[in-house]
């Protein structure tokens, strides 16, 4: 089986380009998490013309994750669904986001909005929180605290595993069956 | 009256909370067994790793004392109490309710329940309340057997009535269609929890009860038993796969539940859940 391939953040588009989808990739550097409200939110301040916060070549991570014990960075933090986040995705990636991570399939707009700006969506393993926890060395609050655990967090992650699911040229790891993936 | 017991609500209030905690940190035992047998059998490499993966988060999550998935769910609450059981020390809702409301906070659990589905949508704070179900049985016993229920799973459940007529071919299409439409979005290897017969609600009652069913039993009645199999070997042949990759095993399991129904119509509920299938029972 062909081994994990290393990649530090942020992601420029060279090293994007270089993505297959089936690769396996582990993440290390800063990610951002978003899910719903934090992408509803996003999305106004850009459509505002302003910047939440410079997303070029970043990394955003759909997950919400558990409280963290005392003395520890954060709980169990895997994937949550991103079908959920395709209505937001395109306007983010046209302000430059580099990729995201989530689980599941996404729509026609949001693959071929992946192909026009050359950025990447990974899948981390649905329900794998407790693994993908160790992974985090770092978690702060950066916006939208009153989110609770939807807010935005800034993660420092070392080798955190990810499959590259849909890669620059629009091809999915979902794909075999085109009608319903 | 002489053999009325009492149960104090205290007592239904901390075998919730521990039930909750000890559900999200570690997976019953015959859905571990699944989940590694699966491993074994899945043909497609990238499966193969996902199932390596999700075996290591098992282990974490257990040795760790965290939770396996960060859905640590909607707390589903069936409570089967004997007829001869007197609660007291308030209301029994109240006791599971609190019962959830710690156990959520002392695991360390994520809080993930708005009170108003259709405007505020704000979050309650302490995963309450709960959806609980209450039944009368026979005896003096209380048991209680919390479901943490995730939605990434519970999203891609659906509900029909079938024609009389559509018999066992059409509950296979509709299972088998919607675990095709679901795809990778419930976190396969999933389970598929079918009701079938009553009227609606009974259906989806009934799927909810099949969803934690032991993997190593079958129905009872032998040509539902033999349906399971089929519909199971069908949605594995769907190569979805572990997490959408593409994969021999996409369920690890098929359970039907049935009840009597009427001359016009044929219920079916599929309730799917993900492979962190967290449930357990505590008798009282």
């Amino acid at each position: 089986m062909k081994k994990e391939k290393g990649l530090d953040t942020p992601l420029t588009k060279e090293v994007r380009r270089d993505l297959k989808a089936g690769d396996k990739v582990l993440l290390s550097g800063t990610i951002y998490t978003a899910r719903d409200m934090a992408h509803k939110r996003l999305v106004e301040v850009i459509k505002k013309k302003g910047k939440p916060f410079d997303l070029r070549d970043q990394i955003i991570y759909y997950t919400g994750p558990t409280p963290a014990k005392e003395g520890e960075i954060i709980g169990s933090c895997g994937p949550t669904t991103s079908s959920r986040m395709d209505k937001y995705t395109p306007a983010l990636l046209d302000a430059g986001l580099g990729g995201v991570v989530g689980k599941g399939q996404r729509s026609a707009e949001v693959i071929s909005a992946l192909r026009k700006c050359k950025s990447v969506y990974f899948a981390a393993i649905g329900g794998a929180g407790a693994l993908l926890s160790t992974k985090v060395k770092n978690a702060k609050v950066v916006a939208y605290e009153d989110l609770g655990c939807e807010a935005i967090y800034k993660l420092e992650v070392r080798d955190f595993p990810v499959v590259v699911a849909v890669d620059t040229k629009g091809r999915s790891i979902y794909g075999r069956d085109s009608k319903h993936r | 009256m002489s053999d009325v017991r009492a149960v104090k609500t205290k007592t239904i209030t901390d075998a919730v909370a521990e039930l909750c905690i000890k559900t999200n940190y570690e997976l019953p035992r015959d859905v571990v067994s699944g989940i590694k047998e699966a491993k074994i059998r899945e043909k497609s490499e990238l499966g193969k790793y996902c199932l390596e993966q999700i075996m290591r988060n098992l282990r974490i999550a257990k040795l760790k004392k965290i939770p396996v998935c960060q859905d640590t769910g909607m707390a589903v609450v069936f409570v089967e109490i004997g007829q001869n059981v007197h609660i007291i020390g308030g209301r029994l809702i109240d006791a599971i309710n609190k019962g959830v409301r710690l156990g959520y906070k002392r695991g360390y659990l994520r809080k993930s329940i708005v009170d108003d589905p259709i405007f505020t949508r704000k979050n309650t704070g302490d995963n309450t309340p709960a959806v609980i179900h209450t039944s009368i049985a026979s005896g003096s016993k209380i048991k209680i057997t919390v479901v943490p229920k995730g939605f990434g799973s519970e999203n891609m459940s659906r509900l029909t009535v079938l024609k009389p007529t559509d018999g066992a071919e059409g509950v296979k299409k509709f299972v088998v269609d919607t675990v095709r439409q679901a795809g990778a979005n419930p976190c396969p290897p999933i389970i598929v929890g079918v009701g079938v017969g009553g009227t609606i609600e009974k259906a989806a009652m009934l799927s909810k009860r099949a969803l934690i069913r032991s993997l190593n039993k079958s129905n009872p009645n032998t040509k539902i038993a033999g349906l399971e199999k089929k519909i199971l070997i069908e949605i594995n042949k769907l190569d979805i796969g572990p997490q959408g990759f593409g994969g021999s095993i996409t369920a690890l399991s098929v359970n039907i539940e049935t009840y009597p129904t009427h001359i016009a119509g044929l219920p079916v509920a599929v309730n799917i859940g993900c492979y962190v299938s967290r449930h357990a029972s505590i008798t009282l």
